[in-house]
């Protein structure tokens, strides 16, 4: 099983972002690592000139580098950064097929989670077209996983899964961060980078339900798939996203590592994680329960 | 000016009939299972239907669409070939499409059914539209409901392709076909059952002197004993995040943009779209008739009558969404 880490999605300072990456190349045992802005095209500019050293030092350290497409554009500009990332020399992460329009033809792509591949036909004409590693929307149920994966194996593709983070629900026109600020998108003065892991949303009866991230709307709850491994493996699943968040990550991608190698139960490996983890909310209800916010503890004896 | 198409909701046939009654240049609607995103209990049309709605729209000049626009399951995509194959036997005009397995399967073997973007794939600018275009063959794209008006015309600018835009009904605040919000609250979701903050999770529960509607297990929203409880729809909740409590995502309101008609023909958009297979026959005839009024006026080059839609919608309140860049 390897591990990819998902593109950051929230609006760090960069030089916490600097830190961030310099520590998961020198400690983290992670396979590939995906760079770049999926969330929102403002924020670029703030850490645009550090992704080649970055993308570099995790390259030297053996990490597989892949950059991220936007994961909605509407801008020329936006449009302008899809042909900018083909030619930086690395794998692109489709998260929005106007990437398409700019990969060279045969050119290899991976597909990331905001595309909706929900089917073999989809699959197929994916990977017909170069895609080489496809991580799943994250609402699909395990059964539904199983018969992707074994169809997408047998084509050539890896198959990933969300396994760690705040799921990613929606993303929108506007932007909430904004909105709250009683500002527009156009003004929004940058106001979502107070949270590094975006903003809870609760209810009315101070339920923890989910959390905003700019135009993103994410569960409050990380996903954690960590319990699970085992039968992800037996979905015939490739590859788990740990998705990037303030506490530590080379911990999470661990606690991962050692569960997917059988050296720690389910049961270790989520105590491991609870132990260290900022906000214990976790989920695994796409996968393994009847909503996505339910949480069951599958495998742990 | 030219005459934009109205294209009108029916999620029954007798919706059908009440919208090519009242002026709809084209109807369209869905089979009665999850292969649309309007899946509800009641709802939508058996073959027998639509064969028959189809007659009768095409005996008036009027077009039929089937949307087919949810995503195919894994391991059951026949059920939505079988959609595809239906359609066009029964003589439907287009289907409208958002899956890009469903698209390639119907440019192969269905390479005459005319192909419709549906605005669930989420197509927000002209690369992604001639994307489309080029791979599978689509004739008209369905605008997901992000785009101001300048980048529609900017968009019209670019594209070989038809555009078609919402004007009136329920408004996603999220792009649709991209939200998994409902599937999180309650495991049904838009892209793979076709309905979302489905009614089935719905609970209204009386808590001291309040009503609360809650989704699943999560509240959405409360309101004072005297006041008519909210339908718990997701994104338009009232939640509280940081240190203010309201609608974070988007109030209890609907789509008007009647009074955008001139600036859409201005665009270069090809047809207006009502939202509302779920709406009755009476609220469909409503405004079909209204709309059919104002896209009249427009092609005359006449201003649009005062809308008397206002009492038709969701809510008290209209917007004109994203059409207008301050919405964001």
């Amino acid at each position: 099983m390897q591990l990819t880490l998902g593109p950051l999605m929230f609006h760090w300072k960069p030089d916490l972002i600097q830190d961030f990456y310099a520590r998961i190349a020198d400690e983290a045992p992670i396979d590939r690592v995906v760079l770049g802005e999926v969330v929102c095209s403002k924020r670029l500019p703030f850490y645009e000139a550090l992704i080649p050293e970055i993308a570099e030092r995790l390259a030297r350290a053996g990490k597989e580098v892949v950059l991220a497409s936007l994961g909605l554009v509407t801008l020329k500009r936006e449009r302008a950064m899809l042909s900018d990332l083909v030619e930086a020399g690395f794998a692109v992460e489709v998260n929005d097929l106007t990437m398409m329009r700019y990969l060279a033809k045969n050119q290899k792509f991976t597909v990331g989670p905001l595309v909706n591949v929900y089917n073999t036909g989809t699959l197929d004409w994916l990977i017909a077209r170069g895609a080489s590693h496809i991580c799943l929307p994250p609402e699909l149920p395990i059964e539904t996983i199983a018969t992707l994966a074994d169809h997408g194996t047998r084509a050539g593709a890896g198959i990933e899964v969300w396994a760690y983070g705040r799921l990613p629900l929606a993303i929108s026109g506007r932007c909430y961060h904004a909105r709250l600020a009683g500002r527009s998108k156009d003004s929004c003065l940058f106001v979502c980078e107070e949270d590094m892991d975006g903003l809870a949303v609760d209810t009315l009866d101070d339920q923890k339900f989910l959390a905003i991230n700019g135009v993103q709307t994410l569960s409050e709850s990380r996903a954690n798939m960590v319990g699970d491994v085992a039968a992800i493996d037996g979905a015939g699943v490739t590859s788990l996203r740990l998705s990037p968040h303030s506490e530590d990550m080379v911990h999470v991608a661990q606690t991962f590592r050692a569960a997917c190698d059988g050296n720690i139960s389910a049961g270790e490996a989520l105590a491991m994680l609870a132990e260290r983890a900022v906000s214990p909310r976790y989920s695994n209800g796409f996968m393994f329960g009847k909503t996505g916010a339910d949480w069951s503890h599958s495998q742990i004896n | 000016m030219t005459m934009l198409e109205l294209v009108c909701p029916a999620g029954t046939p007798a919706s059908l009939r009440a919208a090519v009654e009242a002026g709809a240049d084209t109807v369209y609607c869905g089979f009665a299972d999850e292969t649309n995103a309007r899946n509800f209990p009641g709802l939508n049309f058996s073959r027998e239907e639509m064969a028959a709605g189809i007659e009768y729209a095409h005996e008036r000049g009027t077009k039929v669409l089937v949307a087919i626009n949810t995503f195919p399951q894994a391991g059951n995509e026949a059920l939505w070939h079988r959609a595809v194959a239906d359609a066009h036997t029964v003589g439907a005009d287009a289907v409208i499409l958002a899956d890009i397995g469903l698209l390639a399967y119907t440019a192969k073997h269905h390479g005459d059914l005319r192909r419709h973007l549906s605005v669930q794939a989420a197509a927000a600018n002209p690369d992604v539209i001639n994307f489309y275009a080029e791979e599978f063959g689509v004739k008209r794209v369905v605008l997901p409901r992000v785009l101001s008006v300048p980048e529609i015309a900017a968009i019209n600018r670019e594209i070989d392709t038809e555009t078609e835009v919402f004007v009136f009904g329920g408004l996603c605040v999220m792009e649709e076909g991209r939200c998994s919000l409902s599937s999180y609250a309650t495991g049904q979701s838009p892209n793979m059952n076709g309905v979302c903050s489905p009614a089935s999770h719905v609970v209204y529960e009386q808590s001291g002197d309040e009503l609360v509607s809650k989704l699943g297990e999560f509240t959405i929203d409360k309101v004072g004993q005297d006041a008519p409880a909210p339908y718990p729809t997701l994104c338009k909740g009232c939640f509280s995040a940081g240190a203010r409590t309201g609608h974070v995502f988007e109030d209890a309101i609907s789509l008007d943009a009647a009074s955008l008609i001139p600036q859409m023909a201005k665009a270069g958009v090809t047809a207006l779209k009502i939202e509302g297979r779920q709406r009755s026959r009476a609220y469909v005839a409503a405004v079909v008739c209204s709309f059919r009024q104002a896209v009249k006026a427009c092609a005359a080059g006449q201003s649009i009558p005062p809308s008397a839609l206002a009492k038709l919608s969701e809510g008290q309140d209209n917007t004109l969404g994203a059409y207008r860049k301050t919405w964001r």
